[in-house]
Parts: C-alpha cells; sequence; structure tokens
C-alpha cells in the first residue's frame, strides 16, 4: 500500500467503514510508516475533539410549522366520546329511555378502563390528525428540555435506539382531562406512544397488557409515576419496549 | 376536504420525513451559511419532496432528502450569481492534488485544544466545495459512505477522497488557527 492510499483509506479506518481484510492492511501500513501514523492519531484526535462538540443546528420551530401547513391536512375531527354521546342523544331513532341505557353502558367503566379508552383514543388522535409530535428529535437532550414548563412533572425521556426503539419526539396530550406528556418511539414503521402521568401512589405496580380497538395497551406504575405504552405492535414486542424501558430507567437512576 | 389518499400519503411523508427536519436544516445552515436562505430552502426541499414522494422507493429517508436539498441549494447558488457554484459535479483542480502533500507531515502529533462550536462551525463553514458537503455529510449527519454517495450522486471512491481531503484541510486551517493565537 502507498501513502497515497493509505491517507485515503485511514479515514476509512477511523468512520469503520473498512472491511476486516482491507483494515488489517491499513493497519500495516500505519505500523511501519512514521508519516502515515502521525497523520492518522491527528486525524482520530480531531475525530474526538468534534464528536465533543455539538455541531448540529435546530431547525426553528416556525419553519416546522410553516412545513406542516405544506401538507394536506384532515377536516373531519375525530368524534370525541362527548360528541358520540351527544349523536346518541340526538338520534331521532332512539328513544329517550334507549339513549339513557346506551349512556349508561358507556359511563359506566372504572376509572382504569376509562382512561385506558382515553389513552387509546389519544393514541389514535396521534396517528389520524397529523399530530404525532409537538417536538420531532431523535435526540432526547432536545425531547427532555422540550417538556419542561409545560408540564408539573417532566416525563422520563430515554432514548432506546440502541434496543431497537426509536426516539421520534415528544407531544403534550390530554388524558382524564389533564395534560400529560408522551414520548414518541417508532420500531419499524409502528407508532410507540408512551404516556406518563403523576400519581401520588409510589408503590411498583407490575406491568400489565390489555387491548382495545385492536390496540395493545401495557401499563405500569414505578416511582410515582403511572406509564401506558400503546402500539400497533404485538403484545410481546411492547412487554419487550417496556421491559427496555424501565431497565434504561433504572440504570439511570443508579448510575 | 383532501381525498383520503392524500392524507395516507400526508402522513406517511410526515412520518417518514419530518423527523429529519434537524438533519436537514443542519446541512442547509453549513451549504447556505444563512439562517434565513436555510429555512427557506428547506421548505422548499420538503414541499419537493412531498411532490416527489411516490418515486421514493428507499431504502433510507436521509440521503434522498439532501439530494433534493442540495438541488435545492444549487438553484439558490445561481440566485446568487456573484458567488460560484458551490456543489461542482466535475472535481476541479483542488480535488486532484495529492493528499498528503498538503498535510503536516511530522511525526509527532499535537493535540487540538477544544474550541467552541461556533469557532468549529467558522472553520468548517470556510471548507471549499464539495469537500464540504462530504464533511458535514459524514461527521454531522453521520451518513455512511454508501449513503453520501447516493446523496451526492458520486461514487464511493470520490466520497473518500474529499472526505480525506476535507479533514486534512480542517486540520489544517484549525493548526493555523491555533499558530495565530499564540
Ligand atoms: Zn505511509
Amino acid at each position: 500500500m502507498t501513502c497515497d492510499e493509505a491517507r485515503i483509506l485511514l479515514h476509512a479506518l477511523l468512520d469503520n467503514e473498512l472491511d476486516a481484510g482491507h483494515a488489517r492492511e491499513v493497519e500495516a501500513h500505519i505500523a511501519s510508516c512514521p508519516d502515515c501514523a502521525a497523520e492518522f492519531a491527528a486525524q482520530r484526535e480531531m475525530q474526538r475533539v468534534l464528536a465533543d462538540t455539538d455541531l448540529r443546528y435546530t431547525a426553528p420551530a416556525s419553519l416546522r410549522t410553516r412545513i406542516e401547513a405544506l401538507l394536506p391536512q384532515p377536516q373531519r375531527q375525530q368524534p370525541t366520546r362527548r360528541s358520540v354521546l351527544r349523536g346518541f342523544a340526538m338520534g331521532s331513532a332512539v328513544s329517550a329511555l334507549a339513549a339513557t341505557g346506551v349512556v349508561a353502558v358507556v359511563l359506566r367503566q372504572d376509572d382504569q378502563q376509562r382512561i385506558l379508552s382515553e389513552v387509546v383514543s389519544a393514541h389514535l388522535r396521534s396517528l389520524q390528525a397529523g399530530h404525532l409530535t409537538d417536538v420531532i428529535s431523535t435526540d432526547q437532550h432536545t425531547v427532555k428540555p422540550w417538556f419542561n414548563g409545560k408540564l408539573d412533572v417532566a416525563p422520563p425521556v430515554i432514548d432506546l435506539t440502541a434496543q431497537g426503539f426509536t426516539l421520534v419526539g415528544g407531544r403534550l396530550d390530554y388524558i382524564d382531562a389533564r395534560a400529560i406528556g408522551a414520548v414518541v418511539y417508532k420500531r419499524r414503521q409502528h407508532v410507540v406512544n408512551l404516556f406518563v402521568s403523576q400519581t401520588s401512589s409510589t408503590e411498583y405496580r407490575a406491568p400489565k397488557t390489555e387491548t382495545m380497538q385492536g390496540f395493545n395497551c401495557r401499563r405500569w406504575g414505578n416511582r410515582g409515576l403511572n406509564f401506558w405504552a400503546v402500539s400497533d405492535i404485538g403484545a410481546d414486542e411492547l412487554a419487550e419496549f417496556v421491559d427496555k424501558f424501565e431497565a434504561a430507567m433504572k440504570a439511570n437512576v443508579e448510575g | 376536504m383532501p381525498a383520503t389518499d392524500d392524507l395516507q400519503k400526508a402522513q406517511r411523508f410526515r412520518e417518514a420525513a419530518l423527523p429529519h427536519l434537524d438533519d436537514v436544516y443542519t446541512l442547509a445552515r453549513y451549504l447556505l451559511r444563512d439562517a434565513a436562505d436555510a429555512e427557506d430552502a428547506v421548505q422548499e426541499c420538503y414541499l419537493r419532496a412531498l411532490k416527489h414522494f411516490d418515486s421514493y422507493r428507499g431504502p433510507t429517508m436521509k440521503p434522498w432528502l439532501f439530494a433534493i436539498l442540495r438541488n435545492v441549494c444549487n438553484a439558490e447558488y445561481a440566485r446568487r450569481a456573484h458567488r460560484p457554484s458551490a456543489i461542482e459535479d466535475t472535481p476541479g483542480a483542488a480535488e486532484q492534488t495529492p493528499i498528503w502533500q498538503e498535510t503536516e507531515t511530522s511525526p509527532e502529533t499535537e493535540m487540538l485544544r477544544s474550541r467552541d462550536a461556533g469557532a468549529i462551525r467558522k472553520l468548517i463553514d470556510a471548507l471549499a466545495e464539495p469537500f464540504k458537503e462530504t464533511f458535514v455529510l459524514r461527521e454531522i449527519n453521520n451518513l455512511s459512505y454508501r449513503e453520501i454517495a447516493e446523496a451526492v450522486g458520486a461514487p464511493v471512491g470520490t466520497v473518500m477522497s474529499r472526505l480525506a481531503r476535507a479533514r486534512a484541510m480542517l486540520r489544517a486551517a484549525w493548526k493555523a488557527e491555533e499558530e495565530q493565537a499564540r
């Protein structure tokens, strides 16, 4: 290998782009050529300094809004539960008595069940209304501060890209008439919404999966927070997501 | 009310393209060196990307968006008629100069002092094209060599030699500035 070749290939070595055979060749040249060894060391040093510096820019929120506005927007509102009820109440074919019965069926759910249905509705809304994220970033250090000041307690934002769930952003949502943080992940093309709310109970509640309207929802409680992970991925994958998230949380708390 | 197809397409586009907005904006800032021009270019890029989204076949979104952004920026360079087209498809003389003659070959490695992001951005901004875009795509946008080749429409070998040049020039400029500061 000539020095000319080495001066180009040493970058591919730095960037981990070489197959094992070529990597060995470049390493052998560097080991026997002081000039190329010095260049390699210098470039590695510069790459390290660059990696320690945030050289990216963040797109202004106004630009994101302008681009959102370019996209066709759904005109149709998702029916809220209230409008469903109103629909029942006003339906001319439904007698007042029957309507009352229907209303009772819709309303008579325990709190958990009602909140679960709100969580699933919020998940559906996020997919259909073109409002998946308020802040779009794969960087947890961008998403986390975004929640500060918008909620009493900012949800934990953990990058799980290495674990197979890509962080795509965060969103403010409403569950049980309260503002709540939603952290958004992607598994392949599937969206996982992780809703997080504060709770007075600090006791651990083990994860439990329920299915509603074809979506899996796994909910659990830990460290004074309630979590709902909702997605159309399989129950086993969603359980994996929750395990990875909890493991990362644990590592963060203990680390 | 838009047709359901359009809405579904818009939704798919949103999910595929919008997560890369910061990346696209970052490249635009380095290519155009102006915040307002970068915003305009990124908006135009997304508009064109949506229009051609049907023809997008993957595999990865980022190089495709970057390729569109480059076209938009080339138009912007043409508009700034007093400036040369910064992204050339034919290698200039600078590209054919051997790299190693240009660089420091003293065996001892001097450590670079850590600099704040603003100072480093200035050094990067001063790099000539097509070396700057290659460097930014690799070092800041984290593209693989193959993805860079796809984005800029050049062979991987060309990408590799441009990157080597870009880094050699950046390090030389960096060191020269440190010498001056001494
Ligand atoms: Zn050598």
